[in-house]
């Protein structure tokens, strides 16, 4: 079809994988010279890995790369800019006390630790790199207090700065405003003229329409399909992304419904969400869909008073609550099983045991000791409630898999007795099977009565296991979808962003 | 010095203009304060904490911090000065290159912790601290090298001058000044050391040797804690194992904070570090003109480094928001 | 390695074995090196099979061992406090200066143990309030307390009455009180950090700041409370140090960071925070005292006990770095 055009990059059976999961499987993609590439997946299905390894930012574990017909080995981001590749992160990396000049040129130049820095020649050349990209910036001043957009531009004209032929942008347009993206698109076609290659990572259909040549469909890790844009539709486009046979997995009993448990009502955190309304009764799971950056785990973050909404009410079980502290919110009867568990989850070498009961402290010191054999009681309760999988109580927690990590997590919020229970990405990294236990598990907490919303990137997930899901995208709730209603489709149209570009 | 706007010229001002504001204060209740003398008094004053501050500046620049400075000024030091007992025939200017390469070798070894062992700067330099400072005792046998064994020429370094009447001394502080400023602003080195404090993160990716800058950046810091070592012997004339550079490290940080170098790394100033030295100098000059005891400076430097701190702090804070406003 | 197996040990990782567990822990390396040092003491001399001479011995650090104690707790919350001496000095200084000025002596010792609160304010209220990085802060209020106590004391030495002298020679049944002080803050401590729940969230802050937030445990307020203890406790130790010393100078417990730093470190204290016990820290203590008289003993210079800690605080930190490394993935 487009034979012909000379190619920048073969890449062949490209594989990784992460801990013992393979997260890309034996990619093939050709990438002509001259043209603007889209990527596009679901979260989770390996664009971004694919392009950290053209980057060098990751070693593939298998396969391998050619550059203009050469064999290339991409060792390092600095190889890689040796050999023209550029990538550019949504929110750059730059150094923030130097000047923009510097940032440009930094790590271009050759020569020895002493040798001198020329001074004038970084000036101009930097100036002359942001003047072909049409921005008109002091290129003296530092980077410190630059917006999202002019550091990306810095970002690309280091790219001009190195003679770039293959420049990858990673979701640049998210933080932009509709403007930005309008230079941003200028700048990108330019670059083409030049015969320049762009790969363009993006959920937005429209954007991806606008500016691209040909789209390239991830799926689990797997190259799906190329195809010219014009010769695909949008619906194409979606039902290849989701593509999967749907796993069937159905809650065993639906759980009747009862009183409203809790109330959000115009909720708002600027810059992250926007006049969230929805209500949540007891027995009834809600599930929060949309894509990662949507606002859905701000909203919890603002639930639980990690961080507190700036505007909006919440009522807990009728009453009006002023939640400013996550202290707040347990005495309230939430719980919260935050997504990055590494980092906001578990005391890495602290013993199961004192994970589990770590937002119980009253229940296991009932004097001013703590008794040791009720928090045993209640700590080995717990692991076989839940069949937590561990050797001992006193292993630390960082020793069990992720799933039986996971499992304390929510042991630990079990034991709090929540009314409400909000759950983040509950299933992510977690072996298939104990994933079930989980469904099991959260279809259960329903039954008893109490009031579940389920943060998800997985559709079958939300689909399976809710009685109505709302969809966020861009900081507000895009959609209300009941069970009945709900198809991977609507939810996936409601979650990417169509805005952006009609402003 | 186009390059330098934004904040950090306007810090250097602000330093300038409270010098400015502290001698006039000075002045008009003693007037002799404002008179070429004190100036020379400020100014023998400042040496040592001059070439202690730049390296105290370029480590705190790379995200580090050595507290060990002062215990090498106090080793170098008496390796030069039981060198100069030792061997009292030899030409007294090779005790620099000694007291340099003694410094560098110490420097070295704090670098070789912090890189190898991935430890915290601060305590294993509030280790070496006091290593450093044993050994000193350890190779003095715990005796002062006295008057007259340092040589005649070196002592004459800190009276005489090949210009103006400014004294050797200050003359070499001044140079050490500018080659820092070079080095800083105008090789690979310098920039690496800015970005790798700036970023540590972001260094590696774009091709920058963590560990050499490191390493440099330690090694550095010793050999300047070395030549003031031999300097101390010039100036006063003796090295006692207990007092010779004790509490150096304080001043040198107290300097280097109230120059606007930030102890988050990536910022500060060659500039802005040697105002930060001649207030700390007009400071010492000016109290016992006002009758203000000697016994008050620590605590003058101590409060200046918490003011600095919250000043470093705010200021940063609104560069966070001017950024979120952007 | 092939990802079943992989799989596999992490579902059932094996616990390690018990004796594992006990014998590679930082405070046994510190009981094995305190039993060589009192071996290798008695055989240098004779003296060290006399408990009371050791005892007697201790009294001369015991004040920075209190201390030390309390630091154990702030370091394993994640912070660091190196103002601690400078607090002892600070406070005894206020104190002997306001009994000296007339004062009786029990306002004395409450306007200094205030004074101690006070400089635990400061350091809290510039550490976790200003959230700056509390290493960098107390070494600047390491040199301010110093400056102020210079200030305050001059180059003299503030005598302290006859009857307050002497805390050293006080035996509580045999014991020195310092000692018999010593002992029941390790105790209380040890028993606050191992039994409560407040000790629990002492090292949940630390492992995990972020974590230990979204579980509902308020860590400001919990590392608040520590600089304040610290500081009452340093501003008593201070005093403790005037009454055994008799007279106070600005130089009181010069350098002293430096040793309760390195008691916390060398009984295993992990210096990023999480790790660490008082029966560590105690064992260190005593460690160091057996270290430092042996040296005396053996008429080592002063000064080269100083190099000894200085190479002893490197060396416990490499060693519980690695050990920690070693044991827990």
């Amino acid at each position: 079809m487009t034979t012909g055009q000379p190619m920048l990059i073969e890449a062949r059976g490209i594989s990784k994988q992460f801990g013992g999961v393979e997260v890309l499987s034996y990619v093939d993609l050709d990438l002509h010279a001259g043209e603007i590439h889209a990527l596009l997946g679901e979260n989770g299905a390996g664009k971004s890995t694919f392009a950290k390894i053209l980057a060098g930012v990751h070693r593939p574990t298998r396969g391998h790369l050619k550059l203009n017909g050469q064999p290339v080995d991409v060792t390092s981001p600095i190889a890689a800019q040796r050999l023209g590749i550029a990538l550019i992160h949504q929110e750059p990396v730059s150094f923030p006390d130097l000047s923009i000049a510097e940032n440009i040129i930094m790590g271009r130049q050759g020569g020895g630790l002493l040798s001198r820095v020329p001074w004038i020649k970084i000036t101009t050349d930097a100036r002359r790199y942001l003047d072909m990209l049409g921005v008109s910036l002091d290129v003296t001043r530092t980077m410190r207090g630059l917006s999202i957009a002019n550091q990306q531009m810095v970002e690309i004209a280091r790219s001009l700065a190195s003679d770039s032929k293959l420049i990858i942008m990673d979701e640049p347009t998210a933080p932009l405003t509709p403007r930005e993206v309008e230079t941003l698109f200028d700048i990108a076609r330019r670059l083409r003229e030049e015969g320049r290659t762009i790969i363009f990572i993006s959920h937005r259909l429209e954007e991806v329409r606008m500016l691209c040549d040909r789209v390239t469909i991830f799926r689990d890790g797997a190259h799906i399909s190329t195809q010219t844009i014009d010769s695909i539709s949008d619906d194409e486009i979606i039902r290849l992304m989701i593509g999967r046979p749907l796993k069937k997995f159905m809650r065993k009993h639906v759980a009747t419904i009862g009183d409203i448990a809790l109330e959000v009502s115009n909720l708002t955190l600027p810059g992250a969400f926007e006049d969230v309304s929805f209500t949540l009764r007891r027995g009834e799971i809600i599930g929060l869909g949309g894509l990662v950056g949507a606002g859905r785990t701000d909203v919890a973050r603002a639930l639980f008073g990690v961080a507190p909404a700036a505007s909006g009410q919440i009522t807990v079980g009728g009453t009006r609550a002023s939640i400013q502290k996550p202290t707040d919110a347990i005495d309230l009867g939430l719980a919260f099983v935050p997504e990055d568990r590494a980092g906001h989850g578990i005391f890495a070498t602290l013993s199961v045991e004192h994970n589990l009961t770590a937002a119980i402290p009253d229940n296991i010191a009932p004097g001013w000791f703590i008794n040791r054999k009720l928090e045993r009681s209640i700590s080995r309760r717990s692991v076989e409630d839940l069949s937590i999988r561990l050797a001992s109580l006193r292993q630390p927690i960082v020793e069990l898999s992720g799933g039986n990590q996971q499992k304390a997590i929510l042991a630990r919020w079990l034991l709090t007795e929540p009314d409400i229970l909000i759950l983040d990405e509950p299933t992510r990294g977690i072996d298939i099977g104990v994933k079930a236990e989980f469904y099991d598990m959260i279809g259960d907490l329903a039954e008893a009565g109490r009031a579940i919303l389920l943060i998800s990137s997985e559709l079958p997930e939300l689909l399976s296991l809710c009685d109505r899901i709302l969809v966020m995208s861009e900081g507000r709730v895009t959609a209300e979808i009941p069970r009945a209603e709900a198809s991977q489709e609507n939810i996936i149209q409601a979650a990417v962003p169509r805005s952006g570009m009609a402003a | 010095m186009t390059f330098l706007r934004s904040i950090f010229a306007r810090r250097e001002a602000g330093i300038l203009v409270m010098i400015v504001i502290f001698c006039l204060a000075v002045g008009l209740h003693k007037p002799q304060f404002l008179t070429g003398q004190s100036l020379r008094i400020i100014l023998l004053l400042t040496p040592l904490i001059m070439i202690g501050a730049m390296a105290q500046m370029l480590v705190l620049v790379a995200r580090h911090v050595d507290l060990s400075i002062g215990s090498m000024l106090g080793f170098s030091a008496m390796v030069v000065g039981l060198m100069y007992r030792e061997l009292p025939d030899i030409y007294w200017l090779v005790g620099f290159p000694v007291a340099v390469l003694t410094g560098a070798a110490l420097g070295l070894g704090n670098g070789l912790l912090v890189t190898i062992f991935k430890l915290p700067s601060i305590i294993v330099t509030l280790g070496t601290l006091s290593l450093y400072r044993g050994l000193t005792f350890i190779i003095s046998d715990a005796r002062q090298i006295n008057r007259s064994v340092i040589p005649t020429e070196l002592k004459a370094m800190s009276r005489t001058s090949p210009i103006f009447e400014i004294p050797w001394i200050i003359l070499i502080a001044f140079g050490i000044a500018l080659m820092t400023y070079v080095v800083a602003r105008h090789t690979q080195l310098g920039r690496q050391i800015y970005a790798l404090g700036s970023n540590p993160d972001a260094a590696p990716l774009r091709g920058i040797d963590v560990t050499k800058v490191t390493l440099i950046v330690f090694v550095l810091a010793g050999a300047l804690s070395g030549l003031a070592g031999i300097l101390y012997a010039s100036r006063w004339g003796f090295v006692n194992p207990s007092n010779t550079g004790a509490g150096f490290e304080f001043q040198v940080i107290a300097a280097v904070v109230i120059g606007g170098v930030s102890i988050n790394g990536g910022v500060g100033t060659v500039m802005g570090t040697v105002l930060g030295v001649l207030l700390l100098g007009c400071v010492a000059a000016a109290l016992p003109l006002l009758g203000i005891p000697g016994s008050t400076q620590n605590a003058i430097y101590g409060a200046v480094i918490l003011i600095a701190l919250l000043i470093d702090r705010s200021v940063r804070q609104r560069g966070l928001a001017s950024m979120s406003r952007a | 390695m092939s990802v079943t197996t992989d799989s596999q040990s992490q579902e059932l990782a094996p616990s390690r074995p018990s004796w594992h567990v006990v014998l590679v822990r930082p405070e046994t390396m510190t009981f094995l090196l305190l039993v060589f040092g009192l071996i290798g003491a008695s055989l240098l001399s004779p003296f060290f099979l006399d408990v009371n001479y050791i005892l007697r011995s201790f009294t001369l650090t015991a004040e920075m061992s209190i201390v030390a104690l309390v630091l154990t707790l702030v370091v394993i919350s994640g912070e660091i406090d190196l103002s601690a001496a400078s607090n002892m000095a600070l406070s005894a200084c206020i104190f002997a200066w306001v009994q000296a000025a007339g004062a009786p002596l029990p306002i004395a010792v409450v306007v200094g143990l205030l004074a101690g609160l006070a400089m635990g304010t400061l350091n809290a209220f510039m550490s976790i309030r200003m959230q700056l990085p509390s290493i960098i802060v107390t070494i600047g209020t390491l040199i301010f307390f110093r400056g102020l106590a210079q200030v305050i004391a001059g180059d003299r030495s503030i005598r302290v009455p006859e009857s307050f002298i002497g805390i050293n020679t006080v035996m509580v049944a045999g014991v020195p009180l310092p000692v018999v002080i010593f002992v029941v803050v390790a105790i209380i401590l040890g028993l606050v950090l191992g039994t409560t729940v407040i000790g629990r969230q002492i090292y949940q802050i630390g492992t995990n700041q972020e974590a230990a937030l979204h579980a509902g445990i308020d860590a400001k307020r919990i590392k608040v409370g520590l600089f304040l203890l610290l500081g009452i406790v340093s501003a008593a130790a201070g005093i403790m140090a005037a009454s055994r010393l008799g007279s106070v100078r600005y130089d009181l417990v010069l350098g002293g960071e430096l040793q309760m730093v390195l008691m916390a470190m060398l009984g295993g204290t992990y210096i990023f925070g999480g790790r660490g016990t008082i029966l560590g820290t105690f064992l260190a203590a005593w460690l160091l005292v057996i270290v430092s008289t042996g040296m005396t003993v053996a008429n080592l210079l002063p000064a080269i006990q100083l190099t000894v800690l200085g190479i002893l605080l490197i060396v416990a930190i490499i060693a519980t770095n690695f050990i920690y490394a070693r044991t827990q993935r």
